[in-house]
C-alpha cells in the first residue's frame, strides 16, 4: 500500500515538474517555432502550433542582414572576459572576507551590494564621456570592463557566501597535518568550494551575456555582441517577428547549449548550502 | 592575437585597394523599418559610383537608436556619420547646434521638389538641417466588405460621429470582427501621437500660448471620453497594449472594420503576402469634427549629419543619393515602384507608374497637406508639432500623460481622474523646465 501511494505520488509530482518545466520553457519553443514560420504565419490569429510551412528563410536572411558570427564572437570575448576577470577579483576578496573578516566587512559588503541598486542610466553620460575621452567607445575591451565592475559585486557576494559554509575546523585540521597555504588551497578548499565557483562562474557568464544595457550604449560596429544584433531585428513600425525570433534564437544558442550541459554543477551549486 | 590578426586584416586591405585611394567610412545609424533595410541592400549602389567612401550599418530599434543617437550627440561622442532622426528632434537639436545644415547637397537635389510640409518639418529658420528618407501622415484605412455589407459609405474626410457610430454598426463580437482598432500602448510616440492628433481634431491642444497645460479643458475631456467609450464599444479586448504592429496584425487578419494609423501602414495592408484583406482595403482621411482640422500627423524619418563630424563632405555625399530622386528610379527598377519610400517628393505624386501600383498615394498625399505642424490645432499654440510638442521635456511628458491615457482605456482609472493627473503631471514637469511659475 505505502508503495503503491509513493509510486503514485511519484507519477504526480514528475508530471508537474515536467508541467511546470514546460510552462517555463514554452516562451522559447514559441520563439524557436515562431523563427521557423513566414512573417504572415508567425501574427496569424489563431496561431498554428506545429502545423505550418516550415522555412529557415528567417535564418538566411538575418545572417546575409548581419554578420552573426562577428557579434558571436564579441559575445564571448565580452562575457568570458568580463567573467574571468570578475572572478580573478572576487576570489580574493571573498575569501578574505570570509575566513578573516574584521568589524567592517558587513559593512563593505553591504556597500558593494548598494552599488547594484543605482540605475545604471544615471551614470550613462559620465561613462560615456570617460570612454571617449580614453577612445574605450566600441571597444571589447570597454565592455569587458563595464560588465566585470557590473558583476562584481553579485559574484563577491556569491562566493561569499559559498566560502562561509566551507568549515573552518577543516582547514585548521590540514593546517595541524602540516599542510602549506599551496596545498590547502588545491586539496582541501577548492575540491569543496568548486561547485560555488562553477555556479557563480556560469550564473556570471550568463549575466554578462544577457547585459542590454552597457553593451547597447556603448558599442557601435566592431565591439557590438549579440544584444546590438537582437536590438537591430525589433521595430515598432513593420512586422519582423519570424525574423526577431531568428535572430533572438541564435543570439540565446550558444548560452542555451552551455547551460544545458552544465545544468548539474549550477542546480548543485545554487542548492549548496540551502540545507544545512 | 588581435594585433596579429589586425595586421593581417590591414595588409590584406592594403593588397585588395591597390592602387589605394584614401577611403572614407561612414557610419549610419538607422531604424529597422523596411525602407531602411531596402536602402542598406542597395549601399553597394552607392559605393559602387563613390568607390572612396565604405558606408557601414547601425541598425537599432527606434527607441534604442534615439537614447544611443541622443548620448553620442550630447557629449560629442562622434561615433555616428550620419544619423536617421525624426521630425520631433529636427528643431530641438539644430537649435542646440548638434546638427549641420544641409548646403552642400549638390545641384540636382531638386529641395523644390521636396513636398513642402515635410521640408518646413526638416527645416529651422530656412535651412535644411535634415533630408527627409520618408514621410508619413495617419489615415482611416477600412474594409470595404464589411461596409459594403452594412450599407455604409466612407466620404472621403469623415467626421468623428460618423466614424463612431459606423464602428458600432460593424462590431461582431461573436465572429471576432471589431469596428475600430486604434492605438492605446502607453507612450509618447504610441498612443500619444494618436491622441493628440485627434485632440487637434477637436480643438484641444497641450499648452495655451504661455504654455500652461491644458487637460482640463473641455476639449480634451471630449475627446479621451469619446476615444475610452468607442475603444469600450467597438474595439479589440486588451487595446491598451496595442500599438502599430498589434493593430497592423489584427487587421491584416481581417479583425479590424477600420483602423486610424500610419500612411507607410497602408502598402503594407494592401500587400497580398502580408495582408488577408489586401483588395478588399479602402483609404479616407483621418476623421474631423468640422472645426477645420483632422485628425492626422506628420512624420518623417530623416538624415542628418551631427555636428563636430570630420566626414561632411562624404555624408552629404550620401545623403544627396538616399534622398535624391534617382534613388526613388533605382528601388523602383530593382524592387518596383510599390516599395519606393513613399511622402517626401512632389514628383512622386506625379508619377504615373507609382499612382498605378499606390491606390492610397492621393489619400496619403493629401493628408501630408492636411497637417501643418506649426499650427496644428484651431487654437494657437506656442510650440511646433503636430503629434508632439517639439520641446526636450516631451518625451518625458508624453510618455507619462500616454501611461494616465492607456489606463483609462483599461479601465483601472476613470477619464476624468486620468486628465487630472496628466494635468499635475504636465504642471510640474513644465515648471520644473521653467516655463511656467
Amino acid at each position: 500500500m505505502a508503495r503503491m501511494v509513493t509510486t503514485r505520488r511519484k507519477v504526480i509530482s514528475t508530471a508537474a515538474a515536467w508541467l511546470v518545466g514546460f510552462l517555463i520553457f514554452f516562451p522559447i519553443l514559441w520563439m524557436v517555432l515562431a523563427s521557423f514560420k513566414t512573417e504572415l504565419e508567425a501574427f496569424a490569429i489563431p496561431p498554428s502550433f506545429l502545423f505550418f510551412h516550415w522555412t529557415t528563410e528567417n535564418y538566411a536572411t538575418v545572417q546575409e542582414r548581419s554578420d552573426y558570427f562577428h557579434h558571436a564572437l564579441n559575445s564571448i570575448i565580452i562575457a568570458g572576459g568580463s567573467t574571468l576577470i570578475a572572478m580573478l577579483i572576487a576570489i580574493p576578496a571573498a575569501w578574505s572576507m570570509a575566513f578573516s573578516p574584521t568589524k567592517r566587512t558587513k559593512d563593505v559588503l553591504l556597500w558593494m551590494l548598494s552599488t547594484k541598486m543605482m540605475p545604471p542610466v544615471g551614470v550613462l553620460v559620465p561613462i560615456y564621456l570617460i570612454y571617449r575621452t580614453f577612445g574605450l567607445l566600441d571597444t571589447r575591451s570597454g565592455l569587458i570592463f563595464i560588465l566585470c565592475l557590473g558583476n562584481l559585486p553579485i559574484v563577491i557576494w556569491m562566493l561569499f557566501t559559498y566560502f562561509k559554509e566551507i568549515p573552518k575546523d577543516i582547514l585548521e585540521a590540514a593546517r595541524m597535518d602540516g599542510a602549506t597555504i599551496g596545498r590547502e588551497l588545491i586539496y582541501v578548499l577548492t575540491p569543496m568550494a568548486v561547485p560555488g565557483l562553477a555556479s557563480t562562474l556560469l550564473l556570471n557568464l550568463i549575466l554578462a551575456w544577457n547585459e542590454a544595457f552597457w553593451t547597447l550604449n556603448l558599442s557601435t560596429l566592431e565591439a557590438a555582441p549579440l544584444t546590438v544584433f537582437i536590438a537591430s531585428y525589433s521595430s515598432p513600425e513593420g512586422l519582423f517577428w519570424a525574423k526577431l525570433s531568428a535572430a533572438s534564437t541564435l543570439a540565446i544558442a550558444p548560452i542555451l547549449v552551455l547551460g544545458w550541459f552544465s545544468q548539474r554543477q549550477l542546480v548543485r551549486g545554487l542548492t549548496f548550502g540551502a540545507v544545512k | 592575437m588581435k594585433n596579429v590578426l589586425c595586421a593581417v586584416a590591414g595588409a590584406a586591405a592594403v593588397l585588395i585597394s591597390a592602387p589605394s585611394i584614401a577611403q572614407t567610412t561612414l557610419t549610419v545609424a538607422t531604424v529597422n523599418n523596411g525602407d531602411m533595410i531596402r536602402m542598406q541592400g542597395l549601399t553597394s549602389e552607392f559605393t559602387a559610383k563613390n568607390p572612396d567612401i565604405t558606408v557601414k550599418w547601425v541598425t537599432l530599434e527606434e527607441n534604442v537608436l534615439r537614447q544611443r543617437v541622443t548620448t553620442d550627440i550630447a557629449t560629442k561622442g562622434g561615433q555616428f556619420d550620419v544619423l536617421t532622426i525624426g521630425t520631433y528632434e529636427v528643431p530641438i537639436w539644430a537649435k542646440k547646434n548638434w546638427l549641420v545644415p544641409l548646403d552642400k547637397l549638390g545641384a540636382d537635389y531638386d529641395v523644390g521638389d521636396l513636398l513642402p510640409k515635410i521640408k518646413d518639418a526638416v527645416s529651422v529658420d530656412g535651412k535644411l538641417y535634415a533630408a527627409p528618407f520618408y514621410g508619413e501622415s495617419s489615415m482611416v484605412m477600412y474594409r470595404t466588405d464589411l461596409f459594403d455589407k452594412a450599407g455604409l459609405k466612407m466620404p472621403e474626410s469623415p467626421t468623428w460621429d460618423f466614424v463612431v457610430d459606423a464602428a458600432k454598426k460593424l462590431t461582431d463580437k461573436s465572429a471576432g470582427v471589431y469596428g475600430i482598432c486604434l492605438r492605446g500602448k502607453a507612450g509618447w510616440g504610441e498612443n500619444m501621437a494618436f491622441l493628440t492628433a485627434m485632440a487637434n481634431s477637436y480643438g484641444a491642444r497641450w499648452f495655451d500660448e504661455k504654455w500652461e497645460p491644458q487637460f482640463t479643458s473641455p476639449e480634451w475631456k471630449k475627446t479621451l471620453t469619446t476615444y475610452v467609450d468607442l475603444m469600450k464599444q467597438a474595439g479589440p479586448p486588451g487595446a491598451s497594449s496595442n500599438g502599430f504592429n498589434e493593430n497592423l496584425a489584427l487587421f491584416n487578419a481581417g479583425k479590424c472594420a477600420m483602423w486610424i494609423d500610419a500612411t507607410v501602414a497602408a502598402s503594407f495592408v494592401s500587400n497580398p503576402k502580408e495582408s488577408k484583406v489586401a483588395d478588399k482595403v479602402g483609404f479616407a482621411l483621418a476623421p474631423n469634427t468640422g472645426l477645420g482640422k483632422n485628425a492626422n500627423w506628420l512624420w518623417a524619418w530623416s538624415l542628418a549629419v551631427p555636428a563636430g563630424s570630420k566626414k561632411v563632405d562624404a555624408a552629404e555625399k550620401f545623403i544627396a543619393w538616399a534622398t535624391g530622386k534617382d534613388y526613388t528610379k533605382l528601388v523602383a527598377s530593382k524592387e518596383g515602384w510599390a516599395n519606393v519610400p513613399p511622402g517626401t517628393r512632389t514628383s512622386l505624386y506625379k508619377n504615373p507608374d507609382y499612382l498605378k501600383v499606390a491606390p492610397f498615394a492621393k489619400l496619403t498625399l493629401a493628408s501630408i497637406d492636411a497637417a501643418d505642424p506649426n499650427k496644428p490645432t484651431v487654437k494657437p499654440v506656442p510650440y511646433v508639432g503636430v503629434q508632439y510638442a517639439a520641446i526636450p521635456e516631451f518625451q518625458g511628458i508624453g510618455t507619462q500623460v500616454g501611461q494616465q491615457f492607456s489606463a483609462a482605456l483599461s479601465g483601472s482609472t476613470s477619464v476624468d481622474a486620468a486628465l487630472t493627473a496628466a494635468q499635475s503631471a504636465t504642471e510640474r514637469e513644465m515648471k520644473r523646465a521653467g516655463y511656467i511659475k
